[in-house]
């Protein structure tokens, strides 16, 4: 599966006229029985690309809802082994692009190389390190580009044009532009600074630019339309399924 | 060498949010702590406000009984009772000269939070300071301190409610007020600059240590001894020593229990590399990466990582790196309290361990320096409940 399938995968979206749906859960949530499901559920529900969360014990960019739903992973088993066979056996049925998101250390204690290899065998299409910037990773990169993983570029608020330059210098897959200075979990409003850091992306970057961290409601990306081609939101899905709801119903939401 | 790295160690393993603050730090650290103004402040608050010089204390009493010269460098009298506060003063006059108004830190034994919201008071900035919930518990007296000095202290419920966890909360926090905010890391750990900074302003140690034994006897000790949690009190005292190539260098780390398989703090002779707090370092951690609960009696030594500048001087055979356990640190605490009138810091005693349990390896007439990094009181409590426990 070719790294270009994430922008592929967003770009198809937008020619539909609608932003590109990106939801996220931590591997194993909300148990490891009915884990699979949910993602078949989301990937059936309008989901473009699907995040799954590897849990780590000490996630520095999470806030209190990604980290509890991932130390509830970790405590019940869940490892990189666990969810890469099981994205293997049931990938055929997804047709979603595939995204993992977690942080290094558990990634390189599994071997980089091997990491890479197994990923794309899954039909892993990239791959988001929160704690892997740029000046760390491009070795990594590399070797995932060779089997066609994309390491997705992540950059915030912050992020001035010529650091943006360095990641979009052999990025792939699409950018995902953090939108607070802060951690994930949703948040009522977002910055106003926001434009100028979008509209930056939107033009150093030739990959599309995705939104995350904070998101709640569709309504949030009205203001920045023409700004965002994807939309990534966990701690709302989380919290939405902790509350006994399916996984359709919060997609209906965002697909309008 | 990699900027940022000591050997394979080191580096910058962070979210891209916190890079910016990162660089303006590195930036701010090579205009502003070379500068006369900076200089001139920080030697006259290392004089007047921490006390500065530290005694260098020949234990005569200790060495007749050992048969070589034992020498305590004296950190235990600087102001608030440890070498944290040498570092806290340092990068509270850097925030003040960068502009920002705010400190923010995290400690394990509260010493660095003390020392933190001390060193944030004498220069009028806010102060916050994260601790996990089981140390808040366990280290109240130091908690009321803070508080005392103006700080807020936060207990972080999450994960194992220790060390790591504040790191954690502390690192979210900055990323989320880096405009106007300083993280006053704690030890020589964490992302590039942070090891290279506490370590610049830990080196008065050393310096010290050096100087005044030079005058004292004309040599170069023989051996040179700190206790490793982070770090930041030993590489304080090695650096100034690492060219000397005559002197030895031994870290002690804190074994736990000291039975096979239990839980320590020791990364360095027990952990595997890996990546925690922006470094690549060495850990206690799972086969999968994950990080394990440490444990030492000294709450400062209770981290499941280890400063990158260590892990390379272990690598390159520079410094040797011990373990000590929780009876043979208290057993030292008793014997330096009882033979020389010390009362010294549980992190402290491990050191001092190292040495009476190795003391047939060490020449007679050889002097050897420990760096006592801090005064027991903070630990009357520990002490207390450990002697009930094991009936003494």
């Amino acid at each position: 599966m070719s790294i270009t399938t994430l922008a592929d995968k967003i770009n198809e979206a937008n020619a539909e006229g609608r932003t590109a749906l990106i939801p996220f859960l931590p591997g194993g949530y909300p148990n490891k029985d009915i884990f699979w499901k949910e993602i078949l559920e989301l990937d059936a529900n309008g989901a473009d690309i699907i995040e799954i969360g590897m849990p780590f014990s000490d996630p520095v960019a999470d806030g209190p809802v990604v980290e509890a739903a991932s130390l509830k992973c970790l405590d019940a088993g869940v490892n990189l082994k666990w969810i890469i066979e099981g994205l293997a056996k049931v990938r055929s049925q997804i047709s979603a692009g595939i995204v993992l998101m977690g942080y290094y250390n558990p990634v390189l204690q599994y071997g980089l190389e091997k990491f890479a290899k197994d990923a794309n065998d899954a039909g892993v299409n990239g791959l988001i390190i929160a704690d892997l910037p740029y000046e760390e990773g491009v070795e990594f990169r590399d070797l995932l580009a060779e089997n066609e993983v994309a390491l997705v570029p992540l950059v915030g608020l912050n992020t001035t044009p010529e650091r943006m330059k360095l990641y979009a210098d052999g990025g792939n897959g699409f950018c995902y532009f953090v939108s607070v200075l802060g951690t994930t979990g949703d948040r009522d409003s977002l910055p106003e600074e926001i434009k100028v850091g979008l509209k930056n992306a939107k033009e150093i970057f030739d990959i599309p630019v995705a939104l995350g961290f904070g998101l709640k409601h569709p309504s949030q990306l009205i203001p920045l339309e023409g700004l965002v081609d994807a939309a990534v939101f966990g701690s709302a899905l989380i919290r939405h399924i902790d509350d006994g709801k399916s996984s359709a119903e919060f997609m209906k939401v965002w697909k309008k | 060498m990699k900027r940022g790295y000591y050997g394979d160690f080191g580096g910058q393993f962070v979210p891209e949010l916190l890079m910016p603050p990162l660089l303006e730090l590195e930036e701010a650290m090579g205009r502003i702590l070379k500068s006369a103004e900076f200089q001139q402040e920080f030697t006259r608050l290392l004089k007047d406000f921490v006390g500065r010089p530290t005694a260098l204390t020949h234990c005569a009493n200790l060495s007749r009984e050992l048969g070589f010269n034992l020498w305590l460098k004296r950190e235990d009298l600087a102001h608030t009772g440890a070498h944290k506060v040498n570092n806290t003063v340092g990068q509270a006059l850097l925030t003040k000269m960068m502009g920002k108004p705010c400190l923010l830190a995290e400690t394990g034994a509260g010493q660095h939070g003390v020392a933190t919201a001390t060193a944030a008071a004498l220069l009028d900035l806010e102060c916050e300071i994260y601790m996990g919930a089981v140390d808040v518990k366990r280290q109240s007296h130091n908690v009321r301190r803070m508080e005392l000095l103006g700080a807020k202290c936060i207990p972080v419920e999450s994960g194992t409610q220790t060390l790591k966890d504040a790191i954690n909360a502390a690192l979210r926090q900055w990323i989320a007020n880096q405009r106007t905010t300083h993280y006053c890391f704690g030890t020589a750990a964490g992302p590039h600059p942070f090891p290279l900074l506490v370590r610049e302003f830990q080196s008065v140690i050393g310096r010290e240590a050096k100087q005044q034994f030079k005058e004292r006897t004309g040599e170069m000790p023989y051996m040179v001894v700190a206790c490793v949690g982070g770090g930041s009190n030993a590489i304080g005292m090695f650096h100034e020593f690492v060219n000397e190539k005559s002197v030895k260098i031994v870290g002690v780390e804190a074994a736990g229990t000291g039975k096979p398989g239990c839980t320590n703090s020791a990364p360095i002779n027990l952990g595997t590399p890996g990546v925690l707090h922006g470094m690549n370092t060495l850990l206690l951690q799972t086969d999968e990466g994950q990080i394990l609960p440490s444990h030492s009696i000294a709450a400062g030594l209770d981290y499941p990582g280890v400063g990158p500048e260590h892990v390379h001087l272990h690598d390159c055979g520079r410094a040797q790196y011990g373990m000590v356990n929780d009876s043979q640190a208290i057993n030292a605490f008793h014997v330096l309290c009882r033979k020389e009138g010390i009362l010294p810091a549980l992190e402290s005693s491990h050191a001092v361990a190292w040495v009476l349990e190795n003391k047939d390896s060490i020449p007679k007439d050889a002097n050897v320096i420990v760096n006592l990094s801090g005064r027991g009181d903070k630990d009357m409590g520990i002490l207390e409940d450990y002697l009930k426990q094991h009936g003494k």
